[in-house]
């Protein structure tokens, strides 16, 4: 992200310490993740030492410090989805995509997360692919929706 | 245009009924989180596009949940002399049958959910009846929308708009009475009589905690302070409870107006909506409805020409469940890391930028306009004598009829699970109901006649929390749903409490040797000793509340505790370390589906072929990584888990 880039970002909110939530988040949904050089430049440009904006970005869920590939799985793990198998539907993309719940698959295509309740519980499990909900999911219906995915 | 004046409101009130109840034909497409979930978006497309290539006299619209999230997506039509009816499980192939046959005067049957002849206006106690003068045919047997289980018992004031209005439009939230409890507010009541009204009503916050609202508005408004902050609490972090989201979705209108009555009756000039980063949808819907609120003077400088003056701003949480407690969320609005504090002094006194702070849940200021049009008295002939009015639960989980419903305070559990809920699916026997998210509990089924409210839930290690109610049935295993909110809790721990942080860990630590079968028998006093430690040494009440799910659970389950410790077996069969899977060889018919699925290759035999007969399939143990896959493919019930 250009410097340009940031300071729209940092503008729209103004330089204040209560915007820095929503600069990391706007600067998330365009990288997917925060790249040490661009949280240095915000550090400098809001005057919020990189300390702080570091203990930001590992407090909360939402945020990562680490690359994500192209398309982002969250998996649902609500009390709902738990009690409706769905852990079974971690497993088998832990198992299908061969890496674990955190990671990014080594061509990039995919990253693996696990999310606290999407609010979809109704219909169990669930899980949301690029900000897609899909709901009432069974082991054998992954592979099938992540071809979706290129 | 900007509302001035009453007539002004009027006539935007006149504006909505005409879209409400237009004179064509009018499609709706529930379109919440729910419905697009399952497709309601595609539907909407399918429908539009019939309707453009007829140049059909219909006109589509969207909605949000009727609660029913189970039936999704569900479509409804209204046509003026008719009955309204519903459409349940409606995808993008049939929808052009749907449209067709209605403009034939008919129905398509088998997808009919029910039919409606009038609706209720809770707000300004009308209603509208729909006068109908011609019913489409293949209607007889239809019931009625307040005769079918599922809302027979609910009364719907939080929920009064959703799945009726369209979210995105403001004339159609005043068409059905909103806004006029604003009016009321500004220019017929004092500030005082605004909270006596509030407090009269006992109406009790629905964010789990359940402080009687009027009361912390009042200290709010006596606290000393310039600047005061009115703050809606939408960061909804009870895995299993979505009430929220759908009000956010499905009637925005309700939560603003509610926050400006409030705002107005504590004098507050600036309020915030905390809304979780996991809610996109909500987020979009607020954001086009605060912006209506501005354009048409609703909200910001001078309000109605009242000469108060309200602003609200969106803050998008980051994700944590910590957040939810109010010094940690405001914490978070201030732009740091959201960490609670000692709360030795309230909020209402110091609370965001130490200025005196009011921070209630949505489903709270949703009622507020409610109360303020229908009044105190009103309101608290609804409910129990310490729990008032109604309340939003989403029952969700090992029963028939999953969504979000609205009832009475006082209601049975039993009435819920089983007459609202419709039992327990296939033919499996009820366990327990879970309710209060993470710092709730898991109630048995000897309690189920306990009558529903505040008070009552605590008083059985439970509590009310923001509505989740999570039934299990014999297949859930009891320590495993333990264990898994000991997961929740040692992860959205923020670390700050040694108790809360260590202690939610530890106890995870036992659950996973219990569940894993290198549990012994004094590790449950040890648990007991844990979770007492975490409550009573934690600063914020996610460490205070956090042993609630191992306690209820051996409170009440403690045989199945004993199952897996003393025997390594799990009797719901949940807990994978504790199984063994096994073909029974006489029910196999050789069909390789299970060998086909198995990730492990740990399945072998001999398919059946036309010619041949094949031998049973068997599991080798050694090589079984217990995943379950050959169990849901076998369609002959010849997986036998132990
Ligand atoms: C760990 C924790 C999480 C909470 N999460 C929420 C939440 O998601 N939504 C909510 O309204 N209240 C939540 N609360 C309760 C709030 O602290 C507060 O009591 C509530 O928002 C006040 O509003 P009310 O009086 O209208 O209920 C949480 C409390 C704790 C301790």
């Amino acid at each position: 992200m250009t410097q340009t880039e940031v300071d729209g970002i940092v503008k729209q909110y103004g330089a204040k310490e209560s915007a820095i939530l929503a600069v990391l988040q706007d600067i998330q949904s365009k990288e997917k993740y925060l790249p040490k050089e661009t949280l240095e430049y915000v550090s400098q440009r809001m005057g919020i030492p990189m300390a702080t904006i570091f203990r930001i970005a590992t407090f909360y869920n939402a945020l990562s410090i680490k690359p994500r590939g192209r398309h982002k799985i969250d998996v649902c793990m609500g009390t709902a989805c738990h009690v409706r198998g769905g852990t079974k539907i971690l497993d088998k993309l832990e198992r299908d995509l061969g890496i674990s719940v955190g990671e990014t698959t080594k061509d990039k295509r995919f990253t693996l997360e696990s999310v606290r309740c999407v609010g979809c519980c109704s219909l169990g499990p669930v899980a949301v692919v690029d900000g897609e909900v899909f709901g009432r999911l069974t082991q054998d219906k992954m592979p099938s929706i992540l071809k979706e995915f290129k | 245009m900007k509302i001035q004046t009453k007539s002004d409101l009027e006539k935007m009130r006149e504006a909505g009924l005409k879209t409400l109840y237009p004179k064509t034909t009018k499609i709706s497409v529930g379109m919440a989180t729910c419905g697009l979930s399952t497709g309601a978006g595609k539907v909407y497309e399918a429908i539009q596009k019939e309707v453009e290539k007829g140049k059909l006299p219909i006109r589509l619209s969207q909605t949000g949940c009727i609660g029913f999230c189970q039936r999704e997506p569900v479509v409804d039509i209204l046509e003026q002399g008719k009955p309204r009816i519903f459409y349940q499980g409606v995808t993008p192939e049939r929808s052009s049958e749907l449209v067709h046959q209605w403009l034939e005067n008919k129905v398509v049957e088998d997808l009919l959910l029910c039919k409606m002849e009038r609706e209720d206006w809770i707000v300004d106690g009308e209603s509208k009846d729909y006068s109908i003068l011609k019913i489409p045919d293949g209607m007889d047997g239809t019931h009625h929308y307040h005769q079918i289980p599922f809302y027979s018992k609910q009364l719907k004031i939080a929920l009064r708009n959703c799945g009726f209005i369209n979210p995105d439009n403001i004339e159609e939230y005043a068409a059905r009475g909103g806004y006029l409890s604003l009016y009321k507010a500004l220019f017929d009541m004092k500030p005082e009589a605004i909270i006596e009204e509030v407090k009269r009503s006992g109406l009790r916050g629905r964010g789990g905690a359940g402080f009687l609202t009027g009361n912390k508005w009042e200290s709010c408004r006596k606290a000393k302070g310039d600047r005061k902050f009115v703050l809606c609490n939408a960061d909804e972090g009870d895995p299993g409870a979505y009430m929220d989201r759908s009000v956010l979705e499905g009637d925005p209108h309700s939560v603003i107006e509610g926050m400006i009555i409030g705002a107005y009756a504590i004098g507050a000039h600036e309020g915030f909506i905390y809304v979780r980063d996991e809610y996109p949808l909500a987020i979009q819907k607020l954001r086009i409805a605060l912006a209506e609120a501005e354009k048409t003077g609703l909200l910001g400088d001078n309000i109605l020409g009242s000469g108060f003056s309200f602003k609200i701003n969106l803050f998008r949480g980051g994700g944590a469940f910590v957040c939810g407690e109010s010094t940690a969320l405001m914490a978070s609005i201030e732009g740091k890391v959201g960490e609670p504090r000692a709360k030795h002094i309230h909020t209402t006194e110091s609370g965001l930028w130490d200025e005196p702070s009011n921070l209630n849940n949505v489903e709270t200021w949703n009622n507020v306009p409610v109360i303020i049009s229908r009044g105190a008295d009103w309101f608290s002939k609804i409910g129990t004598e310490g729990s008032k009015g109604t309340k939003v639960f989403s029952i969700v989980g090992k029963v028939n009829n999953t969504g979000l419903v609205e009832v009475p305070m006082g209601i049975t559990l039993r009435e819920i699970v089983y007459e609202v809920g419709g039992g327990i699916p296939d033919g499996k026997k009820f366990k327990a109901v879970q309710t209060g998210g993470p710092s709730g509990g898991c109630i048995p089924e000897s309690l189920l006649d306990l009558p529903v409210d505040f008070d009552r839930l605590t008083e059985v290690g439970s509590m009310m929390g923001s509505g989740g109610m999570i039934v299990m049935d014999e297949s859930t295993c009891m320590v495993d749903v333990a264990k898994y909110f000991m997961d929740f809790l040692k992860d959205e721990s923020c670390g700050k409490c040694t108790s809360c942080r260590e202690g939610t860990k530890r106890m995870h630590e036992i659950l996973t040797d219990i569940t894993e079968g290198r549990g012994t028998i004094d590790q449950i006093t040890l648990l007991e000793e844990l979770g007492w430690v975490t409550a009573e040494a934690s600063l914020c009440q996610l460490g205070g509340t956090a042993p609630n799910p191992v306690l209820s659970t051996l409170r009440y389950f403690r045989e199945e505790y004993e199952e897996h410790i003393l025997h390594k077996r799990c009797p719901a069969k949940v807990c994978r370390a504790l199984l063994q899977y096994r073909i029974l060889p006489d029910v196999c018919t050789s069909c390789g589906r299970c060998a086909k699925v198995c990730p492990a290759e740990a399945i072998t035999g001999k398919q059946r072929t036309k010619k041949e007969k094949g031998k049973p399939f068997k599991i080798n143990p050694q090589k079984c990584i217990k995943c379950g896959m050959c169990f849901e493919a076998c369609k002959f019930k010849a997986v036998e888990v132990k």
